[in-house]
């Protein structure tokens, strides 16, 4: 249980981070947290032979919220920051929500953010989370910043858009319209255990019909998943049990859910269709007249 | 016994606690010594397979690598491990033995079989240097499940054996066919208990050190039977048994798998430091401990109940296949503790019970906390349960129908339990403590009201009671040496290691009872071979029983010394003397000498002594009890099942325990505590899943569920105290209890919370997706492992 030998850097600034990247590419890793990578290599089932450090740089932690009331996330943002922040209760509900399904408390106080969302954890709660909620990441690489939405970052399992030269430098969620609702629901084994299913979702209603629809799922696939039927069935109807369950029922369509040691494909399946019913009854119940 | 409870059966806080809540104590890895070196083990991937080569020149290259050793190597030091438990003296019995070696040899038999060792200056290169070993195996076909061993075609794992066959026992009493003959009801299933770990907080480890100038060997050890540890390690190292000291400090856990296994490590370290002159350490990470430390429970049972129409069991008959992995070390331990467990607190005249132990390709099967009792009260229960709903009789008569009674003990039960000794149930009361647990549940207003209000709420929630009895405190024996010093302080020296029980405390307040000290002046040294030389060690809930009974008698001694030399020195006669505060005292005045004194005294360093005067207030005592004592529980729960998603919660938790004379509450509710945390853990959490290659699929902590703070629910314990007749102290052991019925329990209360719906549990454990199964359809498995 140790990990096998790397060069260990510790830059204090995104240019020498791109710098090193550049240097090392695929043979480097970027440690934010540590929380997945540091066990994954002292299983030596990961043996980078470079380091970077990126908890010296100082510009990449913090909760901003931009002119149009954009929640401006930095990549080494630790996750329980979220959970204690006023901007993050008051402005997204759904990923205030969502936090403390992350593991469990320890694990927030070092895990990033950015480096939860670079994993690609098909398991994980945030890339669900943004994709529902539709956030930009922001991505930086020796020729400049590029954002990429949710939906174009992740790619399948542990695979997302950035470059082995590129650093994901924060993520950019977008406010909530007015009268939408949200809810997260998630079933796992035990307290902080990766779920069996999990969904996010968020919906508008206006004048008593529901707009844009938004449902994400985790542990449903390679890759976090929007259930694109269920927002089909969703849009334009007014919410109400039987819609829930025909859109649960989609759900169980949108789902490509893996067979591992704790639930059959047949399981998670039909996980999915209940905790998207619940989720969706939750959600219609907060949100408010526009 | 004498003394009028100062100390015992008080819930006195622990010694041991300041030391281990401020990180103070003793483990093995805090063992730093100069010059130390570090081992890493080169392991089998494959689950069965001939080595074909293994290559360490480039390990030996590696910077930093001091040796790499093979099974080669070793020379004749290269031994067939012991047998560590012979089988009982049971009639007609196969027994096949197939022990452990210190490494693989030819063949290997179970992913995680050590195959080479790698010594270096530290773990990080240790660890370098194993993944530069390069181990050709051909594959063999693997014997992957219990079922599947004795099937015609099967491969077998040791040749010389010849099938996979490690035992086969056929235990009989009265005449069963006879009393099926006559039932009104038989009821037969097919009951399936699966594998899991120990996870003990800390995995094992040791430190060796050969002094060479001492000719003295010091093995730091995470075991649970130093001393056996020490005279094997005398024996293979050809050392006398003076030369070995073998220290068990704190220990993170125990549960059985650390026994007096003479693991391949424990039996290398040593030899490896005695060949480089430099002590070595090996700590197994929690990765290595899923394939290399034992484990336990696999079991499928084919068992029938035959009742009469009012309940009365007619008699039982049950077949068992048993997995005890790739290796037998052990004996027949745990199929054994199975066969006897599952005769219960009941009256069983008839019974019918044969088991085969058999080989398979996974890690060896030993003892784990229950040690085969969980599969046999599992097997009772759940047929007392079928049967009383089959006859429309409530699951609490059935139980009281068929208890034995207070009059019927000593009961024979006429079988022979794993100790060699016939099955003799000491005492036992069992109808109050089954009452007791029936009015803390509030189980006639939960089944009368309760249930099917919830029920028009729209939830299921399900009531469970079950009982069992847990044979403990076996022989042979134990001992200790109690001291007191010039200063007034005592000393307690013997030779069961501590785990984590409280030793520090309960044997403290055995002596302390009787010499009338405070507790916190009993200074208990436990585990150490150079403390105290003689004795087996921590298992089969017997530390309390058998050592503390030898702590009792050798206080006794040393009480009757102090009270021979208080009179002489207090001009007064014994029987107006009283012990208490450290001081010996005419009973009713303020003239008295303390016990140091006294010490002083009892060790003249001038003057003539009479001849045959021993020094000293000390005294050593052992004992070994004419058997074990039989304690028993009662287990209730209240569980809500959602059925849509079918995972469940705990929302009351009911334990009534009796387990004789108890020396510390707060102890003895600490371990049912911990039993009932490993129950629901066995019960719901924590299953190994193998493919058909012999691959653990759930390796770590991530994917094998230890149930957490969050999942164990608060739980009321409430006590009987039925003494035991064969120790003085009149105990009977905890250690294992609280873990044994909750399997049973939980079956019953999810069938509950579902009736009506034809789910039958007849599994452990159940996972939410097993669950989920049996919710929706004829209970085939949908694909998934869990």
């Amino acid at each position: 249980m140790k990990p096998a030998p790397f060069l260990y850097h510790a830059p204090e600034t995104v240019a020498e981070v791109l710098a090193l990247l550049s240097e090392h590419g695929d043979e480097a890793k970027v440690l934010a947290g540590g929380q997945s990578l540091i066990p994954t290599m002292n299983f030596r089932l990961a043996q980078p032979s470079v380091l970077i450090d990126i908890n010296r740089v100082a510009d990449l932690e913090g909760i901003e919220v931009t002119a149009d009331g954009t929640l401006r996330i930095g990549a080494t943002t630790r996750q329980r920051a979220l959970e204690r922040s006023a901007e993050v209760a008051a402005r997204s509900p759904l990923l205030f929500e969502a936090v403390p399904f992350v593991a469990h408390a320890q694990i927030r106080n070092r895990g990033t953010v950015g480096g939860n969302l670079a994993h690609a954890d098909p398991r994980s709660e945030f890339p669900a989370v943004m994709l529902a909620l539709g956030a930009d990441l922001r991505i930086r690489g020796t020729g400049g910043e590029r954002t990429v939405g949710a939906t174009d970052f992740f790619r399948g399992l542990f695979a997302t858009a950035l470059g082995p030269q590129e650093l994901l430098v924060g993520v950019d969620v977008p406010p909530d319209a007015p009268g939408s609702g949200s809810a997260f629901v998630e079933l796992s084994r035990r307290n902080g255990d990766y779920a069996l299913a999990g969904v996010a979702c968020r919906l508008t209603l206006r004048e008593g019909r529901i707009s844009d629809p938004r449902v994400g799922f985790l542990s449903a696939g390679d890759r976090p998943l929007l259930a694109t039927e269920a927002m089909r069935v969703l849009e334009g109807q007014e919410p109400g049990e039987a819609l829930f369950r025909e859109a649960a029922e989609a759900a169980r369509h949108d789902v490509r859910p893996i067979e591992d040691v704790h639930a059959s494909v047949a399981y998670r399946t039909h996980l999915f269709g209940v905790i998207t019913r619940r989720a969706l009854e939750r959600a219609a119940g907060r949100a408010g007249p526009a | 016994m004498s003394g009028g409870g100062l100390w015992f059966g008080k819930g006195v806080l622990r010694n041991e606690d300041p030391k281990l809540l401020t990180g103070r104590a003793l483990f093995v890895d805090d063992v730093r010594l100069d010059g130390m070196l570090h081992a890493a083990f080169v392991r089998s991937d494959l689950a069965h397979g001939e080595i074909v080569s293994v290559d360490t020149s480039d390990a030996l290259q590696r910077e930093g690598v001091l040796a790499v050793y093979t099974a080669e190597d070793l020379g004749a030091y290269w031994h067939e491990g012991p047998v560590l438990v012979p089988p009982p003296p049971i009639e007609g019995h196969t027994f096949n033995p197939a022990t452990i070696v210190p490494l693989a040899k030819g063949r290997v038999r179970h992913v995680g079989e050590p195959i080479a060792v790698v010594v270096a200056e530290n773990a990080y290169v240790a660890e370098d240097a194993a993944q530069d070993v390069w181990v050709e195996i051909e594959p063999l076909d693997v014997v992957s499940s219990t079922e599947s061993a004795l099937a015609e075609g099967s491969p077998v794992i040791h040749e010389h054996i010849g099938s996979n066959l490690a035992a086969h026992v056929v235990q009989r009493k009265g005449d069963y066919e006879a009393a099926r003959s006559e039932a009104a009801l038989v009821v037969s299933r097919r009951f399936v208990y699966d594998r899991g770990v120990s996870g003990s907080m800390e995995n094992r480890g040791i430190v060796a050190s050969w002094d060479p100038r001492e000719e003295e060997l010091t093995v730091w050890d995470t075991t649970q039977a130093p001393i056996p540890i020490r005279n094997g390690l005398a024996r293979l190292l050809g050392l006398l048994e003076s030369q070995v000291r073998v220290v068990a400090p704190f220990i993170g856990g125990g549960f059985g798998p650390k026994m007096m296994m003479f693991y391949p490590e424990e039996v290398l370290l040593p030899w490896i430091s005695m060949q480089l002159g430099r002590p070595v350490k090996w700590i197994e990470d929690r990765q290595e401990s899923f394939f290399a430390t034992t484990m336990e429970r696999d079991q499928v049972h084919e068992a029938e109940i035959a009742v009469a129409s009012d309940g009365t069991i007619l008699g039982v008959k049950d077949f068992f296949l048993h997995d005890t992995g790739a290796y037998d070390p052990y004996g027949l331990t745990v199929p054994i503790n199975t066969q006897c467990t599952l005769l219960g607190p009941y009256r069983i005249d008839n019974y019918d019970s044969e088991f085969k132990a058999v080989f398979t390709n996974r890690t060896v099967v030993t003892p784990v906390r229950g040690a085969g009792r969980q599969q046999g009260v599992f097997v009772i229960e759940r047929l007392l349960d079928i049967a009383a709903r089959e006859l429309g009789m409530d699951r609490v008569e059935i139980r009281r129908r068929n208890f034995l009674r207070p009059d019927e003990f000593p009961y024979d039960h006429e079988i022979l339990f794993q100790d060699s000794a016939p099955l003799y149930y000491d005492s036992g009361d069992y109808a109050p403590a089954l009452d007791k647990a029936v009015e803390l549940i509030g189980y006639r207003d939960f089944i009368d009201r309760e249930k099917a209000r919830l029920l028009d709420e729209g939830r299921r929630v399900g009531l469970g009671i079950v009982t069992y009895v847990e044979g403990t405190g076996i022989g042979p024996y134990e001992g200790a040496r109690v001291t007191v010093e010039p200063s007034g302080s005592v000393r307690v020296a013997m030779g069961v290691g501590s785990q984590g029980q409280g030793h520090f405390t309960a044997f403290a307040q055995v002596v302390a009872e009787q010499l009338g000290v405070d507790v916190s002046d009993v200074h208990v040294s436990t585990g150490d071979t150079r403390d105290f030389s003689w004795g087996t060690g921590t298992f089969a809930s017997r530390g309390a029983v058998v050592a503390g009974s030898a702590c009792h008698e050798s206080a006794l001694r040393v009480r009757k010394k102090v009270l021979e030399l208080a009179s002489e020195a207090l001009e007064a006669d014994e029987q107006d003397l009283e012990l208490a505060g450290g001081m010996a005292r005419v009973r009713g005045s303020d003239h008295g000498i303390s016990l140091g004194e006294l010490a002083v005294r009892a060790n003249p360093l001038r003057g003539a002594v009479a001849p045959g005067t021993e020094p000293g207030l000390e005294a050593t005592a052992y004992f070994g009890p004419q058997r074990g004592s039989t304690a028993f529980g009662v287990h209730a729960m209240i569980v809500e099942v959602d059925p849509e998603t079918a995972l469940i919660e705990i929302k009351r938790y009911v334990v009534v325990h009796d387990c004789g004379r108890i020396i510390n509450p707060v102890i003895v509710e600490a371990q049912v505590h911990g039993g009932v945390a490993h129950g629901i853990g066995d019960a719901f959490y924590e299953q190994l899943h193998y493919d058909e290659d012999g691959q653990l699929m759930n390796a770590s902590f991530m994917d094998y569920l230890l149930p957490t703070a969050c999942e164990v629910p608060h739980m009321e314990v409430a006590h009987e105290e039925t003494p035991s007749p064969l120790n003085p102290l009149g105990v009977k052991g905890v250690g294992e209890a609280g873990a044994i019925p909750v399997g049973a329990l939980l079956a019953q209360a999810v069938e509950d919370a579902l009736e009506g719906t034809g789910v039958e549990v007849l599994e452990m454990p159940l996972s939410p997706n097993r669950l989920f199964e049996l919710i929706h359809g004829s209970g085939e498995r949908s694909g998934g492992e869990g």
